[in-house]
């Protein structure tokens, strides 16, 4: 039965979730912590922090987390592919929908139209994360540190198109040594 | 077959970097996808992110599924998601197993320390470059900056922005 709330839950949560994985969060946090128990908010804390330490999206994260907590291995799997489902229905009919309508006028321009509005959602993805928290609130000498290493790491990344993966790993070095 | 395999370990290489969010693999499939392997344009590589971003979901997920749709068919989009998913699903798994006090070892804190400006970066330089592919004119030059500032600062739902930028797209174009 567990099982079947898990799947129901997760798929849910993808089908509903608009605009990446941090607009998602408060709509996970209702399912799980105050709709259906399977965590405290301390512990929901606690996943959120081990997800932003460790790769893949929260969302995805979180589905394993709380369906290994409520279900073992089996739930886990579930839970994820569940999260994962409606991405896959939904790709699947919209990518053969927008293929047979390749070179639509209506459906070019509407592409078109969305895109600064898309680019401003992404814009602010990453002024959300411009928190105290993520650069560093241990005084202002590790704060100047961390502005430096995102400065770097954006003329790295954005003027000399160097690999973001080499990036992430320097920054990770620096981090361990500097900190 | 071949190309199937290369998207499986282009995204399962992603899958493993994408810290702090799903939208720390936009930079990254755009250096593999568009800059090294040259699979698509940079033009079609906004029009797809701007039809994963409309769309509810993971937005990883989506963009693995349409990346590997539009490489290799059905194959493409399997090979690339099970990419993107596999890393985070065994490794958290792992942490859930094992090692719950993950989060409070000093030296994965001193590291993470580290990563979250570069991944603050990260998604800037895609954030900019998008800004800058969608041809803004002095009338539409505002429409980016007034959507992030009323995510970020009145906490507006991604949602409401999308359909009325899609709404004011029908409207306008109609007239």
């Amino acid at each position: 039965m567990e099982y079947l709330y898990l799947a129901y839950v997760f798929f849910k949560i993808g089908l509903f979730g608009f605009g990446g994985g941090y607009a998602m969060i408060s709509l996970i946090q209702d399912e799980v912590v105050n709709n259906h128990h399977w965590m405290n908010a301390q512990t929901f804390a606690d996943v959120l922090a081990i997800s932003q330490m460790t790769p893949g999206p929260i969302s995805i994260n979180t589905a394993t987390y709380v369906g290994f907590n409520v279900g073992g291995l089996l739930g886990a799997i579930i839970s994820t592919f569940c999260l994962c489902l409606p991405s896959i229905l939904m790709m699947y009919f919209v990518i053969r929908f927008l293929f047979k309508k390749k070179g639509n006028p209506t459906i070019k321009r509407l592409i078109d139209d969305l895109k600064p509005a898309i680019a401003g959602l992404i814009l602010s993805a990453a002024l959300i994360m411009m928190t105290k928290e993520n650069f560093s609130d241990a005084g202002i000498e590790e704060c100047n540190i961390s502005v430096i290493i995102c400065i770097a790491a954006f003329i790295c990344t954005f003027f000399l198109k160097i690999n973001p993966m080499i990036l992430i790993s320097a920054a990770g070095l620096i981090g361990f040594f500097v900190f | 077959m071949m190309t199937c395999l290369q998207l499986f370990r282009i995204f399962l290489n992603i899958g493993a970097f994408t810290l702090g969010g799903g939208y720390a693999m936009l930079s990254m499939v755009k250096q593999s996808i568009v800059e090294q392997k040259k699979w698509i344009s940079e033009n079609e590589f906004w029009e797809m992110i701007t039809i994963v971003q409309t769309l509810p979901g993971v937005f990883a997920i989506n963009t693995a599924l349409y990346v590997g749709y539009k490489i290799k068919g059905k194959a493409g989009a399997l090979a690339a998601m099970l990419g993107a998913g596999i890393p985070s699903f065994f490794i958290i798994l792992l942490i859930a197993m094992f090692f719950v006090e993950f989060k409070d070892n000093e030296s994965v804190a001193r590291i993470f320390k580290g990563i979250r400006p570069c991944v603050v970066a990260l998604i800037l330089a895609p954030a900019i470059q998008m800004i800058q592919s969608a041809n803004l004119n002095w009338k539409t030059f505002f429409i980016p900056f007034l959507a992030a500032l009323l995510i970020w600062q009145c906490h507006v739902s991604p949602i409401y922005i999308i359909v009325v930028a899609a709404l004011g797209s029908l409207i306008i174009r109609r007239i």
